[in-house]
């Protein structure tokens, strides 16, 4: 097929490669843009965001937020980006709203904002409790205006394109057909989420397995911070589905079997609405003290709403009460929600700057995929449904400042790199190789290395454990065989494409994690259970060698906000 | 936690072999919380990994997961097996769409419709941004916000005969969301929607079978969109013949 | 722009819809049943401005007509079309309060109180009718 050549291309069709697109067609009428997307866009995990999204817009100046944000990062974000994230933060929200976004209002008009978790003012705007949920849609109806985005709904990117060392485009699996293009383009943005998907037990969707940071790390780039994984503290014993904060900001309650509020022995002054990496870390104590309940699917302690009276929870939680009632027979609003931690984001990911690029040229990161980095070491909850649309925006200009400059490729050099794709592709997975590995038992394998080597306590020990486990897993996947070996809509070879993905980004995550000898936010030690300012003020940066990755540091920026003693 | 045996008949169709779809059981054993969902899942991993469909968030809100569960649109993801046991599942693409591959149905048709509505906000002018945002009521909120609800799962246009049997009828998830945009106090956009609202293709091809309603997992009535916005277009044409002056 | 829609090797597969489609369910079959209403109630309309065609031409011509419609065939029809005509308005009724948004001041009428009105007002109104006719 003939397939068009783009200014622009972004890979990811959720929250930030949405905003993306509308922002580099907005910077440039002459330019066209493709979104490149697994699923279609608006299937992207952006949507099962839940309590909201941060931006200052009812404050005088940004620089509580900016503060709460570096204070919550565990002061490992950079400040320079952070100040610019909490600046665009503001306009960002309320193009939303110009983009016909329903938050919810106040009486008079404006929209609303609620606390949330080590935000120290109320700040969160939310539709409800399924803010990403009509993030996603709106700007993906919006994205339909312009005629000048073309749209890969169901193709697979395979691999990143070089030429003379800049990013020439992708190659791309159409799922329906088959078949593997290379799709030209002068830049690519990856917007392609987390990877989550290394846990069994994980609030994230299937699709996210970390395609974009694997893409980036085979090319060449870095990732950064990768051992820094989020811990949401309320998620359904189980299914993992996630209960969102809001309905602690809402006024919900956490309490262990003794039937005590137990986080005022954790986080006393902000209770429920401490940062989750301390909350999930409270779970642990209370486990370990024998305070929680027992449950089929492992110990849990109760999120209890039931005081909110049901005619809140109808207006500002019925996702909740919906997910409650329907996933574990429990109605939120007469009796309490059986919750606990739960894989939830990866603060780490593509190495960029405060615009979006990475090191390697005319690649561009944003959004759960990339690691600017404004949430260092925790991420607090609502920033990062603004995080996807402050930098997506900036990485759409800048990939359209720096396109303008470039010149298409080859289209002869283009197509033997298809050419090629396709053959390896075609050897390792659709041909009959006797091989004597199922997809799914590595990925069970992973899922389980993973859980022990990276979970929300961490020892040297475990951690190598981790790392051995997977070098020999990469070696097991050499043997995999796909059951399915046709062209039409071939998900087993997408999961086993997939599995590479994820094998290639846990390699990254738990070295990193085993270099990082301090406990700094969502990186608990039991080894090293302090900060270490001396050492580890730095960023790790993770680059693929034959070896398995080879960890650098890069120190953190900081503008205005010496590092202190995070208490809350 | 007890596990029980069911069994599950599952069409199959694949293009590059066959050329009509078939139907292969598996049997299977379930614990007492498995959706069908699970099941497919489990059946992909450990017994046939040819078998395809769509899923995600197994959360009932990427819409990706919609079926026919014993003739009736479902999301799996919140289909439990618990429901149907003993008796037999089928599992069916959904109905009234071409078959792709097994489960996995074609929706291409249902994204030219969702463009063709407009489904964004249209004003002659743009409040700029330094000025905030539009003031909008709670109560404005309340007119529409069912309606921006729909998550695109297709499950209504399964259960419309209308859609089975005219497929250019732009149905009730796009109509539902035109109403959506309709209702926001912020857009100017109704005539541009109305061309293709009130179209041959549009309104008036629904005959009120209202069972987008019945099966829309997320409550947003498609059936009640269409038939306000049937009021809405005649009420709008009786005005306009009786008093031509008053428009323009 | 053109969209990128490659040919596709492999057709989709288009099942066919059976003619016995709305039997499978009742929900469709009651949903057919209120379409095939609107036959009866269409033939008991021409039925009636027959009749009133006949009037213009004086008394004989429409007694005649009158002594044909007690014949047991057509008061067969006029039952059948009787429930059909209460089935097709009571669905109509049904949904009333669902189409239309009654508001009073800033207050919402319940979709409830609005089909019991409409239907209490169909239920008075027929029994005005039947009243005055039958008197």
């Amino acid at each position: 097929m003939d397939v068009p050549k783009h200014d622009v291309l972004i890979v990811g069709g959720g929250g930030a490669g949405l905003r993306a697109a509308i922002a580099a067609v907005e910077a440039d009428e002459h330019i066209t843009v493709g979104v490149v997307s697994k699923v279609y866009p608006m299937r992207s995990h952006t949507v099962s965001a839940e309590g909201g999204t941060a931006a200052a817009v009812r404050e005088d100046n940004t620089d509580s937020h900016a503060y709460d944000t570096i204070k919550g990062s565990d002061f490992l974000a950079d400040q320079d980006a952070v100040e610019i994230f909490v600046k665009e933060s503001i306009d960002e929200v309320i193009q939303l709203e110009h983009w016909g976004c329903p938050w919810s209002r106040d009486p008079d008009g404006l929209m609303s904002v609620r606390t949330f978790g080590g935000m120290s003012v109320d700040r969160t705007l939310f539709c409800s409790d399924k803010t990403g949920f009509h993030m996603l849609h709106t700007l993906y109806q919006t994205a339909l205006k312009y005629d000048r985005i073309a749209w890969y709904d169901e193709w697979f990117v395979t691999s990143l394109l070089k030429d003379d060392g800049k990013i020439c485009g992708v190659t791309a699996l159409n799922v329906r057909s088959g078949a593997i293009d290379a799709i030209p383009a002068k830049a690519v943005i990856l917007c392609t989420g987390g990877a989550g998907k290394l846990f069994a037990f994980t609030t994230n969707a299937s699709i996210k397995t970390g395609d974009g940071m694997a893409l980036t790390y085979r090319a060449g780039g870095p990732l950064k911070d990768m051992e820094f994984v989020q811990y949401h503290p309320t998620g359904l014993p189980g299914t993992g589905i996630l209960i969102t904060e809001a309905s602690r900001s809402e006024g919900g309650h956490m309490i262990n079997r003794e039937g005590d509020r137990y986080l005022s022995a954790y986080t006393p002054e902000r209770m429920e609405l401490g940062p989750r990496d301390m909350l999930s870390r409270a779970f642990i104590q209370e486990m370990r003290a024998n305070r929680v309940f027992e449950g089929p699917y492992g110990e849990y302690v109760h999120l209890d709403i039931r005081h909110l009276g049901e005619e809140l929870i109808m207006e500002r939680l019925p996702f909740v009460r919906e997910l409650a009632t329907e996933y574990v027979g429990i109605d939120p609003v007469y009796e309490p929600i059986p919750v606990r931690p739960v894989v939830h984001y990866m603060m780490g990911g593509i190495h960029t700057d405060a615009n979006a690029k990475t090191p390697v040229d005319g690649l561009y990161a944003a959004g759960e995929a990339a690691c600017v980095s404004m949430n260092g070491a925790n991420r607090l909850g609502s920033n990062s449904l603004s995080e996807i649309i402050v930098f997506g925006a900036r990485s759409g200009k800048a990939a359209v400042e720096y396109a303008s400059e470039q010149e298409f490729p080859e289209a002869n050099t283009l197509s033997q790199m298809a050419q090629a794709e396709k053959k390896r592709i075609e050897e390792q997975f659709l041909k009959p190789r006797n091989g004597n590995e199922r997809v799914a038992t590595i990925r069970r394998d992973l899922q389980l290395a993973m859980e022990q080597g990276a979970g929300i306590y961490r020892t040297e020990e475990e951690m190598k454990t981790a790392c051995e486990a997977i070098r020999k897993l990469l070696k097991r996947y050499e043997q995999v065989e796909v059951d399915d070996k046709s062209s039409v809509f071939n998900t087993d070879l997408i999961a086993a494409l997939e599995l590479g993905y994820m094998l290639d980004v846990a390699e990254a995550l738990a070295h990193s994690a085993l270099l990082r000898e301090e406990s700094r936010g969502s990186h608990a030690r039991e080894d090293f259970t302090t900060r270490d300012d001396e050492r580890f003020l730095q960023h790790s940066l993770a680059y693929q060698t034959p070896e398995g990755p080879r960890i650098e540091y890069l120190p953190v920026s900081i503008t205005r906000w010496q590092p202190e003693e995070r208490k809350y | 936690m007890s596990a029980k045996k069911i069994t599950m008949r599952v069409t199959r169709y694949r293009p590059e072999q066959e050329d009509a779809p078939t139907e292969q059981a598996y049997e299977l054993e379930f614990p007492d919380d498995w959706v069908v969902l699970d099941a497919l899942n489990y059946i992909k991993d450990d017994v046939d990994g040819t078998l395809t469909f769509r899923w995600s968030c197994r959360m009932g809100i990427c819409g990706s997961c919609g079926m026919m569960v014993n003739g009736e649109p479902k999301l799996t993801c919140a289909a439990f097996l618990r429901d149907y046991y003993p008796a037999e599942i089928r599992v069916e693409p959904l109905q009234y769409f071409p078959i792709i591959r097994d489960l996995v149905i074609d929706m291409t048709d249902f994204l030219h419709k969702l463009k063709a509505i407009t489904p964004w906000i249209v004003r002659d002018e743009e409040k700029p941004l330094a000025e905030g945002e539009y003031l909008q009521t709670p109560a404005q909120l309340a007119d529409y916000k069912q309606f921006s609800m729909c998550i695109n799962c297709m499950l209504c246009y399964s259960a419309c005969p209308v859609y089975g049997h005219e497929p250019e009828f732009i149905g009730p998830a796009a109509i539902a969301l035109a109403h959506r945009y309709n209702l926001d106090s912020r857009d100017e956009g109704q005539e541009a929607r109305q061309q293709v609202i009130a179209s041959s293709e549009g309104i008036w091809d629904c005959t009120l079978v209202g069972e987008c309603t019945e099966v829309c997992p997320k409550r947003v009535d498609p059936a009640m969109a269409i038939q306000r916005t049937k009021v809405a277009t005649t009420t709008e044409w009786a005005k306009s013949m009786l008093m031509p002056w008053g428009k323009q | 722009m053109k969209q990128p829609e490659p040919e596709y090797t492999y057709p989709t597969y288009h099942r066919p819809i059976p003619a016995t489609w709305w039997l499978r369910d009742r929900k469709y079959f009651l949903f057919m049943m209120r379409e095939l209403s609107s036959f009866f109630i269409a033939v008991f309309l021409l039925i009636y401005l027959y009749g009133l065609s006949l009037l213009s031409k004086g008394q004989a011509a429409y007694g005649q007509f009158q002594e044909t419609l007690r014949s047991g065939g057509f008061t067969l029809f006029f039952v059948v079309a009787f429930i059909f005509a209460v089935y097709h308005s009571w669905t109509w009724w049904s949904i009333m309060g669902k189409v239309q948004v009654v508001r009073l001041g800033d207050h919402k009428v319940p979709e409830r109180v609005i089909t019991a009105v409409a239907l209490a007002g169909w239920v008075v109104a027929s029994a005005v009718v039947l009243f005055v006719f039958t008197r």
